[in-house]
């Protein structure tokens, strides 16, 4: 039974799996990255998702238009961004707290959405495959690499992108120094509310965005909390991968792994009771996270709202 | 100054939130005297599965007894805190409504506390047997092995790959017997027959779900079925790789109209019609009901628009018919 799992189809289904399952944590991560890199903790990332995936799956299905689903996502994760940037950043807020809030205000909002302008689930036609030429015809890699839809290639695309920006970058740097020193950063003319303003509201919309990829790409249905603490997790990959792209990537990657790997399990009738074999992949994340939490340090500022003397 | 804006934005928010997940939903007020029912639900009343199959079994008592005005339902969905649910359970309670009913397994020991506070008001619950003893308690459950059982043998007559895929929540009660139903029957068609089962431990994750219906599809499944909510996903999956569906709880065919073949739907009025009356004649609880094949709890309803051959239609009427009259055990 074991040796079952050696297998190319199995292999390839977990890695494919894997893939797709890691998608909307990698959306939703590296926005939640920027924002921690610059000093502020978003926990509202889940209602975010869900006001995104509703408002992509809506727009899908009226006008049948997903580049405007997936805009339209980004901009309701904006709007959500920005008042959640004028409660942290002009308000002060408790920034724990106030996330909270917004989680709840987008589960309850993006229900009631749900209810009143569509009624019952529904499914729409999302993003379909794309088969890469040539690439998609490797066996086994042309599966697990280039057969995915344009949300998952993007999503990945991403992840280098968030690097060059926050390592090689003026305004990479200007983050960063706003998240460890935000006094210096001001006094050396940085404007802190406007870095975190950024921040904030990019975080926002990749949440939107994660949120579509799951409603369009992914699942192509809309249903009520469909993200089901996927958003939590995304929150907890940023401590996990130490607040570097590179290292959410890593750690969404294994996640999502370890899940399609209990999967499979099951599927293969390895005897493993089936409520141990879902513990897996967070039992696994939080040994990994217990070993290697030590080394890294988050950002000084974090969670510490900024008032400037003067 | 501070302080009071911040105050203020907590109290805009709380207010957005508390208006965003809204009040219990009330049908017109009545004229005189109507029964008056009211329900906690785990998930919402369109979730195509449980919370639903119970939602359409009121809204069809409510049209044989003739509108709002001589049957009052009044709900709480998405009661998935059940301290939440206790707290709702409780508040009807108190309203005078003739019937309170829990639908979900959870809410059972708030019912058991609260019930002995309520002795005039009757209570339901399920999926269970146990009515605590109390005498203002019913409780109610479907024998969802039944109707996994005509699925498997229908599945299994279809499968031409002899592999199928089971996307379940978490392995216990409800979910358990249909998918335990399901095996049974599919391996009672053909012993050879290779039946996959997922449980993915949790009734919402749509995405995991999903991923668990892809992962049968690689294992070489062609028929997949699954039960709870969050199977929305898996059907998805099942349509885009063309692999026939059976669903259970709810109809499901409006979400994949070319691959589900059959699903089993529940009919909660055939007990919550006996449970009226008996109210109706003074007794408010102590009996538990069972929804099945022969009381017409359970009915097998196929997909109008999937062909299915005459001799498999045959099997699974005489498969129904076995199972009636108990020369099927489905367990």
């Amino acid at each position: 039974m074991i040796s079952d799992l050696f297998s190319v189809t199995v292999l390839v289904g977990i890695l494919a799996s894997g893939i797709r399952l890691a998608t909307p944590y990698l959306y939703a991560a590296i926005g939640e990255t920027f924002g921690q890199r610059s000093g502020v903790l978003n926990l509202g990332v889940e209602g975010q998702m869900l006001l995104g995936a509703f408002a992509a799956f809506y727009v899908a299905r009226t006008t049948g238009n997903l580049g405007l689903a997936v805009l339209v996502a980004m901009l309701v994760g904006a709007i959500m961004g920005l008042a959640m940037a004028f409660v942290t950043v002009n308000l002060h807020a408790q920034q724990g707290i106030s996330g909270i809030g917004f989680y709840l205000f987008g589960l309850g909002l993006s229900d009631l959405l749900f209810q009143k302008m569509l009624g019952t689930v529904e499914t729409v036609r999302g993003f379909p495959k794309i088969h890469i030429p040539v690439l998609s015809d490797i066996p086994g890699l042309g599966e697990i690499f280039f057969s995915q839809n344009l949300l998952v290639y993007a999503a990945y695309l991403l992840v280098p992108i968030a690097w060059f920006v926050l390592n090689k970058t003026t305004l990479g740097l200007k983050i960063r120094s706003v998240g460890e020193n935000p006094e210096a950063a001001d006094s050396l003319g940085v404007s802190v509310a406007g870095i975190r303003y950024f921040t904030i509201v990019l975080a926002g919309t990749l949440s939107g965005i994660a949120g579509a990829s799951l409603s369009i790409a992914l699942l192509n249905v809309f249903q009520q909390n469909m993200t089901s603490g996927l958003g939590f997790i995304a929150v907890a990959l940023v401590y996990f991968g130490g607040w570097r792209p590179w290292g959410v990537l890593g750690g969404a990657l294994l996640f999502s792994m370890v899940n399609s790997l209990q999967l499979w399990i099951q599927v293969l009738g390895i005897p493993i009771p089936s409520d141990i074999a879902v513990m897996m992949p967070y039992v696994l994340t939080i040994l990994v996270l217990v070993a290697t939490v030590s080394r890294v340090r988050g950002p000084s500022a974090l969670t510490k709202p900024f008032e400037r003397e003067d | 100054m501070k302080n009071t804006v911040r105050l203020f934005v907590l109290f805009v928010l709380l207010a957005l939130v508390v208006g965003a997940c809204g009040a219990p939903a009330t049908e017109a007020p009545a004229m005189e005297e109507p029964f008056r029912v009211a329900v906690v639900m785990p998930s919402a009343i369109n979730d195509l599965a449980f919370s639903q199959s119970m939602y359409d079994a009121l809204l069809r008592i409510q049209e044989d007894m003739g509108g709002s005005e001589n049957f009052e339902i009044v709900y709480s969905e998405n009661m998935f805190v059940v301290d939440d649910a206790a707290a709702a359970l409780r508040d009807y309670a108190s309203q005078g409504f003739d019937l309170v009913i829990g639908h979900g397994s959870q809410y059972g020991s708030s019912l058991q506390e609260i019930a002995p506070d309520f002795p005039e008001t009757s209570f339901a619950w399920g999926t269970t047997v146990d009515t605590f003893g109390l005498p203002n308690v019913f409780a109610y459950e479907a024998a969802s092995d039944q109707g996994g059982y005509v699925n498997g043998v229908i599945a299994a007559s279809l499968s031409e790959s002899n592999t199928m895929g089971v996307v379940g929540p978490i392995e216990t009660g409800d979910a358990k017997l249909y998918v335990d139903g399901f095996v049974a029957g599919a391996k009672a068609t053909k012993p050879d027959i290779q039946v996959n089962v997922n449980y993915i431990g949790s009734f919402s994750d749509v995405a995991l779900a999903s991923e668990a219906a892809n992962t049968h599809v690689s294992a070489g499944a062609d028929v997949l079925t699954g039960t709870a909510q969050m199977v929305v996903g898996a059907i998805g999956v099942a349509e885009e790789n063309n692999v026939l569906w059976f669903g259970t709880q709810s109809n499901q065919t409006s979400l994949a109209p070319s691959i589900v073949v059959a699903s089993q739907v529940y009919h909660w009025e055939v007990v919550l019609a006996e449970i009226i009356e008996l109210i109706n004649a003074g007794t408010l609880g102590g009996q538990s009901f069972v929804i099945d094949l022969a009381n017409g709890g359970e009915v097998i309803e196929f997909n109008p628009d999937y062909a299915v051959p005459a001799e498999v239609q045959a099997l699974a009427d005489t498969t129904i018919q076995g199972i009636i009259d108990g020369s099927i055990a489905t367990k």
